[in-house]
């Protein structure tokens, strides 16, 4: 009887933390279904897609569209240096040269400098320069102090953990360089880089502090979201954080079926 | 004409910053030899065989392979084939990709790589799990198909280091006659690392007992045994009584000591420290006046003629044409 009690109220424990963890999401959800003549809270005043269509025309405050295009792509660029840098100083950091010990101590620094320093010290220079700060240049290398030092430090994990002798023998039986990072290292250490690349993508995406002071006059998502929560009345903002929220799903289901097709190519038949 | 010995070193030596790994080492190993290197952890068998495989590279001296200097080629283009003691097969491939990595490393299309590595896999009795992954292989199934991805290069020399240290005792045996089986049928060398005295001694037709990073001794393994160069030798090889005579050192066999009584030829006096039963013989292990450890193998039916216990006094003898003298160390 005691575990049946036991489990009732673990059960409501994990139903109360999963409506705490979704309840808001969901509403949100439910409310950019609003219709034209609704407003921020409940009752729905009708159900429409109009507050999603605005979404995307230009408006007096707000460039949902252009804020979220920004984003997407400053999110791809981060990643893609996030993992080719990682990889990169993972494979390097394994031999031990002059001043890795320096630059290793450098690199991971930038983590426990707080955000908001970094993107005003970014800032500043880019001011006393005399240069622009933009979403593409300042903003960029912002968000790689922050994404970089993570990335290195899961590849140097990996690289730890990684038996040597499969390079050796990929050099055995005469693989050049470039074969043996191509057909074996990579290969092996693919689910770690695509959590790396994840990661990347997620840091970059969702990132405030850091691109505060440095995104320049065109503002990422975040940055627009949060400009909008001071001006914007309408349930327009639910319709974008719908949107989000779908877009993160998507980014996650494409890397889980990602990893699951690495499985099946590795457990599968005739792989080339 | 005479055909170039299979691996030739010519005053070889290693050194990792100020520490020596192998020195001033001289080997030559004819065609079609099986060679053992032996000795104990750190005593440069290891290094000197990556040497001759090429992951790395000798501070000094050349490495020959079939005639052709190879010390600093790369190591798929020495004739050489390395099994790695991990075995490091690739993860990710299954058996079959595996032992066609290097097919596909040159290029060879996919049809044939698959049936070239097919044959392989069958020469090691392993066709039958070409598609499973290294994973869900067994230690000794994992170190066939090692061994198939490095007999696939065609190498005139393959490298084995510690082939069989991660296998079990029985399966160890069954390895150690179907790599001499390979061997022989192959006609190639084998260069085999390993710090097992027995193994050494069942494989190789040249055994090369190594220590501090130098050869203490390279020939077959019989005159091995029979006339070890050097004390060390003696004791790491087993089966001899290492003892003083007058200035210098003496070994004899631990099979032709008897118990007896101290008549005139040598004999060393002592008590008995063990007594182990093992079957067709009994191994009575002695402690000399001087704190000399020595041991007597004796047939079971000699022992039991007149056995001994722990603690009583009993005397070493042996024929002084069993006495080998050692070189001073």
């Amino acid at each position: 009887m005691g575990g049946g009690v036991a489990r009732v109220v673990l059960g409501s424990f994990f139903v109360l933390f999963v409506l705490f963890l979704y309840g808001p999401t969901l509403t949100i959800l439910v409310l950019s279904f609003q219709g034209p003549d609704g407003g921020l809270t409940f009752p729905m005043n009708g159900v429409s897609l109009h507050w999603f269509a605005n979404l995307f025309e230009t408006q007096a405050v707000g460039d949902f569209g252009g804020a979220l295009s920004r984003s997407l792509m400053l999110a791809g660029m981060v990643m893609l240096t996030t993992v080719v840098v990682s990889v990169a100083a993972g494979m390097g950091f394994r031999r031990r040269f002059a001043g890795s010990g320096a630059l290793f101590t450098l690199t991971v620094a930038s983590l426990i400098v707080p955000s908001i320093l970094v993107s005003l010290g970014i800032g500043l220079l880019f001011t006393l320069m005399g240069w622009d700060t933009a979403w593409y240049s300042s903003a960029f290398g912002a968000q790689l102090t922050w994404t970089l030092p993570f990335g290195v430090l899961i590849m140097f994990a990996v690289f730890n953990r990684f038996d040597r002798s499969w390079e050796e023998a990929a050099r055995d039986q005469g693989a050049t360089a470039w074969q043996s990072f191509r057909h074996v290292v990579l290969p092996i250490i693919a689910p770690s880089v695509i959590g790396i690349a994840l990661f990347g993508f997620t840091l970059s995406y969702d990132e405030f502090a850091r691109t505060l002071l440095t995104a320049g006059s065109d503002n990422t998502l975040p940055l627009e979201i949060f400009g909008m929560t001071t001006n914007i009345t309408t349930p327009v903002l639910y319709a974008l954080g719908t949107v989000t929220t779908l877009l993160s799903f998507t980014v996650i289901g494409l890397a889980l079926a990602g990893v699951a097709l690495l499985r099946r190519r590795r457990l599968g038949s005739p792989a080339g | 004409m005479t055909l170039p010995d299979d691996v030739e070193l010519v005053a070889v030596t290693k050194r990792y910053g100020a520490a020596i790994a192998v020195e001033d080492v001289s080997l030559r190993i004819p065609r079609g030899t099986y060679c053992c290197l032996l000795g104990p952890s750190g005593c440069g068998k290891t290094s000197t065989l990556r040497m001759i495989a090429g992951h790395e590279i000798a501070t000094e001296g050349d490495v020959i392979v079939a005639g052709e200097n190879v010390t600093t080629l790369p190591p798929a283009r020495r004739g050489t084939a390395m099994m790695f003691q991990s075995y490091a097969l690739f993860p990710h491939l299954s058996c079959l990709d595996n032992v066609a990595f290097s097919l596909k490393m040159k290029g060879v299309d996919k049809t044939e790589r698959r049936a070239r590595a097919g044959e392989f896999l069958a020469l090691v009795q392993m066709e039958k799990y070409a598609e499973r992954l290294p994973a869900q292989l067994s230690g000794g199934q994992q170190q066939r198909v090692a061994l198939a991805r490095a007999l696939i290069t065609r190498p005139k020399v393959l490298l084995l280091d510690e082939p069989l240290s991660a296998l079990d005792p029985f399966l160890r045996g069954r390895m150690r006659e179907e790599l001499k089986r390979l061997q022989r049928e192959l006609g190639i060398s084998f260069i085999h690392v390993t710090h097992g005295q027995d193994e050494a001694m069942a494989l190789s037709d040249l055994a090369v007992v190594m220590n501090n990073g130098r050869i203490e001794q390279a020939a077959p393994p019989r005159e091995v045994f029979e006339r070890p160069s050097s004390a060390f030798v003696a004791r790491f090889i087993g089966g001899h009584n290492v003892l003083p005579d007058g200035g210098s050192t003496i070994a004899v066999r631990t099979d032709r000591c008897r118990l007896g009584e101290p008549g005139n030829g040598p004999h060393l006096p002592g008590r008995v420290s063990a007594v182990e039963y093992q079957g067709a013989l009994v191994r009575v292990a002695l402690t000399g006046a001087d704190g000399e450890e020595a041991v007597a193998l004796l047939p079971d039916e000699t022992f039991f003629a007149r056995p001994v216990a722990i603690g009583d006094a009993a005397t070493l003898v042996w024929s002084p044409a069993d006495v080998h003298h050692l070189q001073a160390a």
